[in-house]
């Protein structure tokens, strides 16, 4: 029982329910008297909605209830928020036009929410809202963020009629300016970071249930933060009080930030619930998934980097327009600013940046942090610029980052951030070793004896984890605080559960944080259960997204479970007669130091709860604590990707031969969940470079890939094995040393994998998604080139 | 039109009136509220809501129930053995960390306990390949052909 927990390869101990089919996710949960509601989407990009007829829909089977904007505006819900305030470059503040949960007067993208029928069964609910009858007047669109700001573009919203929603920069323009006037050389790059659609293989489900002997309202919700679901809904939307509305994020299959927003079908199912007194469900299939869920990335960004003649970095200039679609979802005006301009200093000891970036609303879907969130696409920025510009001074790709790595900490970055601890050369020089790129030539000369193109990339990230602290983001905009909280309940007979205001939804969390607290009080891991996602057992929590978990939540468990010992000492100090002074900790054992006079930890739990012989003048029974933690900066996890493709010329087909990757996660508490992790990312980020583009119709505005079959989201035999390793300095800010691994494939894989592809085919840029397609027209236009 | 549909489902006889285009997976998870089989497309991409079907992994999306009279079907929650351990196959998901979420997982080991009774020692391509229908978001999918692998050799060996 002693052995060392944290660092352990522990088998999951959420695995049993969810290999049994004994899990619970959102749409496994049917209530009493239940009923089931379908939205009414708009199948226009952009129109002005002249009239609706519930008639028929009311009459259709089954049907209980139709509402539209015009009733939810009649009862007074508010329109959905934005949970950041950008201030832009005139110090003036972002536009942010009306997001009415159902259409009031217009519909902006092809999805937007219309109506919504509730009905007996899912089957009924969806036959009634055939029948609604919506006529619309069919308005100009625009989907692209470059033609929404050109002259005479379709207007979405009166408050931003260049459909600007800011333009904001950071940096100093004069200085960036001035080094690329004098730079021996300059390297730029047009690039496009397509936009992505996050598919959660879970829909998006969300049940609402109004009791009126309670005159409180549950919402069942497939969601990676309760409390901000709950505070946003009742504050801004709803205007309920908090402690009638409790949220339970159940078990939520998969979220990748999709699932971090407070989305209209959550609003509408829990204020129907209270109008027709039962409880209203509903679950997305794919295709509403497709249409409706926040989607991520988007970018179109001109960038250059300005170097000496030894390839040393000066100056980095980036200028983006990022689609954030038709309306601002939760926390979309953040992603491509203070998530994205504040990572372009990567690795590299680049003395000046100035980024600025050019919001805009189009008639596309909300797009909001998917994995990763603005650090991918800065990512892509600087890795893309640093090999071409290795390539384009014939230096070696890995030389051209050591000779720019920050070799020395605390390092403060020209865009904002201060890196407390880091050792890039350590993990470059494990990924250059694992990949044995030391075999690359002998390799590539294989690929071309069978008349393959072979390519090798690098990428280096800088990864920005547990945004913090709450007065810093506070000040850069944030609406919502950014600590964590939890509570340490330790049972009479010496067992604990765990409270956390983080939610797993398949980060590993019931045992990652049992690892912590079990290895912490020196007790058997089976002893240690951990709960979340329910608003009404957790006292407080913000949630999981940005890879805060373990480094914002595990740190507030931390912070609880000292308390805890803290009081144990005291009650164990009364119990062997001796000063508190003198009790040591260690292993599930309170010690008299230097005596072997000692009490175990469920005694002193038992004796807290069952206090005959207890210091009652000077302490409260019980051993139950919780803490909150606002941490005192970013964590900064980094690492180098070096991926090798191999592209057959004839038909543009690019397989992933190798892919390694080494991380510095700082500690680790679980290397196979981490490891886990980093397979995912690497397979979103190579999604991203290979097979995923979101396309919408120029003319239209329809989602041309509304569904699997057109959207391509990689299959087992799109990905190779991984090779994983990682080097460790621990983060100096939190008792952990812990820095968080959710996202690092998905930032560095894209860079990595396209600084192969161009490498194969000897160009400069090949567009994102990598299709056999694209790939293969690069390869003729590069030979018409050479030709010519 | 409602009709009567027969089956038996993890050993037990089963019925139901359903609707005539009631889904062999909404007859699973509505009717007998056997959740473990999901939802994840509906349009039969992502194999979540794979069964056995007479001993053959179907998608039960692209069924109708009625398609289904008459014959065996084994869920997820029939797998493990009735007191609770583990069919090689899931104790091999649990051992190479082949879940994560766990949506697509009662699928993946459906899919997976079919494709090992007729191919014990497949490589790991092939496994990939046979992985073709069933998407998984989280794993890379990594963890998720090891665990086939190791588990494809563990139900040979028990049998």
């Amino acid at each position: 029982m002693n052995a060392p927990l944290i660092g352990a390869r522990i088998a999951r101990k959420e695995d049993y329910r969810f290999l049994t089919g004994s899990g619970q996710y959102t749409d496994d949960i049917t209530l009493p008297k239940q009923t089931y509601a379908a939205f009414v989407r708009s199948p226009h990009a952009h129109a002005r909605i002249k009239s609706i007829k519930k008639d028929k829909a009311l009459s259709s089977p089954g049907v209980i209830a139709v509402y539209t904007g015009e009733d939810l505006a009649a009862a007074k819900v508010g329109g959905l928020p934005c949970g950041w305030l950008i201030t832009d470059v005139h110090g003036q503040p972002m536009k942010e036009p009306p997001h009415p949960p159902l259409a009031q007067g217009k519909v902006r993208y092809v999805g937007d929410h219309v109506a919504v029928v509730i009905a007996e069964t899912q089957e009924q609910a969806r036959d009634g809202a055939e029948q609604m009858q919506v006529d619309y007047e069919m308005l100009p669109s625009v989907v692209d963020s470059l033609k929404a700001r050109a002259k005479g573009a379709p207007v979405l919203h009166e408050i931003a009629p260049d459909n600007t929603c800011y333009v904001w920069s950071l940096g100093d323009k004069a200085a960036v300016d001035a080094a690329f006037a004098k730079a021996a050389h300059v390297t730029k790059l047009e690039l496009v970071n397509n936009r992505l659609i996050p598919n959660a293989i879970e829909p998006r489900a969300a049940n609402g249930l109004y009791s009126r002997a309670e005159e409180s309202y549950t919402l069942y919700v497939a969601n990676q933060n309760p409390h901000v679901e709950r505070l946003l809904m009742t504050a801004f939307v709803l205007g309920l009080p908090e402690h009638k509305v409790r949220v339970v994020a159940p078990d939520v299959g998969g979220g990748f930030g999709s699932k971090i927003y407070l989305y209209a079908e959550d609003v509408v199912v829990t204020w129907a619930s209270k109008r027709i007194n039962r409880p209203v469900k509903w679950t997305a299939d794919r295709s509403e998934s497709f249409v409706s869920d926040a989607h991520g990335r988007d970018h179109i960004t001109l960038a250059e980097l300005a170097l000496d003649k030894d390839g040393k970095f000066l100056a980095m200039r980036v200028k983006t327009a990022a689609n954030v679609g038709a309306y601002l979802s939760t926390f979309a005006s953040c992603v491509p600013t203070i998530l994205y301009a504040t990572l372009l200093s990567g690795q590299y000891t680049t003395p000046v940046i100035f980024c600025e970036v050019t919001a805009v609303f189009t008639n596309t879907a909300p797009v909001d942090a998917y994995r990763g969130a603005g650090r991918p696409e800065a990512t892509y920025v600087v890795e893309r610029l640093v090999e071409t510009a290795a390539r384009e001074l014939k230096l070696d790709p890995a030389e051209i980052r050591r000779r720019n790595f920050i070799r020395s900490f605390p390092y403060q970055t020209p865009v904002a951030l201060q890196y407390d601890t880091g050792n890039y050369e350590a993990t470059l020089k494990a990924a250059l070793e694992l990949g044995d790129v030391a075999g690359y030539a002998a390799r590539k000369k294989g690929s071309e004896a069978k008349g393959k193109l072979r390519g090798i990339g690098y990428a280096t990230y800088i990864e920005a984890c547990g945004i913090a602290p709450s007065n810093v983001a506070g000040a850069l905009g944030a609406r919502a605080g950014l600590f964590e909280a939890g509570e340490i309940r330790v049972h009479p007979t010496g067992s604990v559960t765990v409270f956390t205001g983080s939610h797993s939804h398949g980060q590993g969390h019931e045992t990652t944080f049992a690892q912590v607290v079990a290895d912490r009080l020196g007790i058997p891991i089976e002893n240690v259960d951990i709960a979340h996602g329910d608003t009404s057992k957790v006292l407080f929590g913000m949630g999981t997204y940005g890879s805060r978990s373990i480094a914002v939540g595990g740190t507030a468990i931390v912070k609880a479970l000292d308390k805890i010992v803290a009081k144990g000492k005291k009650i164990a100090a009364h119990l062997l007669e001796a000063a508190e002074g003198d009790i040591e900790y260690d292993k599930g054992v309170f010690k008299v130091s230097g005596t072997d006079k000692q009490k175990m930890f469920g005694e002193v739990a038992f004796a807290a709860y069952v206090p005959h012989n207890y210091p009652l003048d000077k302490l409260e029974p019980g051993l139950n604590e919780n803490a909150f933690y606002d941490p005192t900066n970013f964590t900064f996890p980094a690492g180098s990707y070096v991926c090798e493709v191999e592209v057959d010329p004839d038909t543009g087909q690019t397989k992933i031969d190798r892919f390694t990757a080494v991380d510095d996660f700082g500690k680790i508490i679980n290397p196979m969940i981490v490891e886990g992790q980093v397979h995912g990312g690497l397979t979103q980020g190579i999604g991203q470079a290979l097979t995923e583009g979101c396309r919408y119709d120029s003319e239209s505005g329809q989602l041309v890939t509304g569904s699997l079959m057109d959207y391509c989201i990689p299959r087992a035999d799109d990905v190779p094995l991984f090779q994983v390793d990682t080097r460790e300095t621990p983060c100096t800010h939190n008792p952990l040393g812990v820095k968080g691994c959710g996202e690092a494939g998905a930032i560095g894989a894209p860079a990595a994998v396209m600084n192969a592809i161009t490498d194969a085919l000897g160009v400069k840029d090949v567009p994102m998604p990598a299709t056999s397609q694209t790939v293969w027209k690069a390869i003729q236009s590069s030979k018409t080139k050479k030709a010519a | 039109m409602a009709i009567k549909v027969s089956m038996k489902v993890n050993g037990k006889a089963a019925f139901a009136e359903v609707e005539t285009r009631t889904l062999l997976v909404t007859f699973l998870r509505e009717n007998l509220r056997l959740t473990g089989t999901h939802v994840g497309c509906d349009t039969a991409q992502c194999g979540a809501c794979t069964v056995l079907m007479n001993g053959k992994a179907v998608k039960a999306c692209s069924f109708l129930a009625m398609q289904a009279e008459g014959a065996d079907i084994m869920t997820i929650e029939g797998v493990a053995k009735a007191d609770g351990t583990l069919h090689p196959m899931q104790a091999a998901f649990k051992e190479h960390h082949g879940l994560q979420c766990g949506f697509c997982t009662p699928g993946m080991v459906i899919n997976a306990i079919d494709f090992a009774k007729t191919r014990p020692n497949a490589s790991e391509q092939e496994v990939r390949e046979a992985l073709d229908g069933n998407l998984c978001r989280c794993t890379g999918y990594h963890n998720i052909v090891k665990a086939i692998m190791a588990g494809s050799k563990a139900m040979a060996s028990a049998r």
